[in-house]
């Protein structure tokens, strides 16, 4: 378990490595800062609450702010925790940021996607649809959902129409293609869930950890 | 100025020739043959521009053996080495696909600049 930051899609643009181009999301990781340490004798495990993104005191409800006053962090709109052994976490009040990945390393980016609203099975499950024309009156429907008196029921789970988008989504194993700790942004290999301006977790990859040179 | 406009910024090139359609171009391009590079010319005539800022494209058009060949090259990739103008053309469309269909002669841009 490590540490992970809270950032911002800032959006997408591409940068030349080795005269290939590379498809880069950039995120802004400025100033996340340690708010609370947890520890195993006082709440049963180790972990850190990470904060990103300074919010106005007037903003936040008393309990709040005396949250973040305890731990001399100052309030933040976005607070992640993530489980860390006790010897790696960093002081309560620590700001820590870009630094914090290097070039090469695999990280995972967790981050909601996009609301579609309440679709229809072709958008929200890639059905194929029916025939646009030749007198076919039938076209982004669902089709049949059942058999007949056997088995008698329409299954579960059987895709139907509904709510699509703004899911929680994770996508393993990016590249770090830079970090510019000067600009607090870091530019992440390919395409991360939600839209520009939404809050996403990074962290080091669970699966990848080799750092390639 | 916003990040990702200033990481653009960095990409970009920052010398490079002013040029439009009907222009003719040598695009030096740097080709790697194992572990040799050497510069390898293609020259021809511009037939249109596309896309924005970095993402910025032009196809340059020319016959080979009598066979027209078209090559598109990104505006900001590094496998560009120089871009040299020729000769400038005088047009009047920013897309000349016409010249497709033509052949011989009239695929011949004759009016230069008389500069």
């Amino acid at each position: 378990m490590s540490i992970g930051l809270i950032g911002k899609k800032l959006g997408m643009t591409q940068i030349y490595v080795n005269d290939a181009a590379i498809a880069v999301t950039v995120i802004d990781v400025k100033d996340n800062q340690v708010v609370q340490v947890k520890t195993a004798d006082k709440d049963g495990y180790s972990g850190v609450q990470i904060g990103y993104d300074d919010k106005k005191e007037s903003r936040l409800s008393k309990p709040a702010l005396g949250h973040f006053k305890k731990h001399s962090a100052s309030p933040k709109y976005a607070v992640q925790e993530f489980r860390a052994a006790e010897a790696d976490i960093p002081a309560s009040g620590t700001v820590l940021g870009a630094e914090r990945f290097e070039v090469g390393q695999y990280v995972d980016v967790i981050g909601v996607t996009k609301g579609r609203g309440f679709s229809g099975v072709l958008k929200r499950y890639n059905f194929k649809g029916q025939p646009a024309s030749h007198g076919s009156m039938m076209h982004r429907r669902t089709g049949s959902i059942g058999c007949r008196l056997t088995p008698g029921l329409v299954w579960k789970n059987q895709k139907m129409p509904g709510r699509h988008g703004f899911d929680q989504r994770t996508v393993q194993n990016l590249k770090v293609i830079q970090s510019r700790p000067e600009d607090g942004v870091l530019l992440i290999s390919g395409a991360i869930p939600g839209p520009n301006g939404a809050y996403v977790v990074v962290r080091p990859s669970k699966k990848k950890s080799v750092v390639k040179k | 100025m916003s990040i990702i406009a200033k990481i653009e910024k960095e990409q970009s090139k920052t010398t490079l020739p002013d040029f439009r359609a009907g222009d003719t171009l040598k695009v030096h391009t740097r080709v790697v043959e194992g572990d040799k590079e050497r510069i390898q010319i293609f020259q021809g005539i511009v037939i249109g521009r596309k896309g924005s800022g970095l993402n910025q494209a032009f196809t340059v058009r020319k016959i080979s053996y009598g066979e027209g060949v078209e090559r598109v090259f990104p505006l900001h990739t590094p496998k560009i080495s120089k871009i040299e103008v020729i000769r400038q053309g005088k047009v009047r469309r920013a897309r000349l696909h016409y010249l497709r269909s033509r052949k011989g002669k009239s695929a011949i841009l004759v009016k230069e600049l008389a500069d």
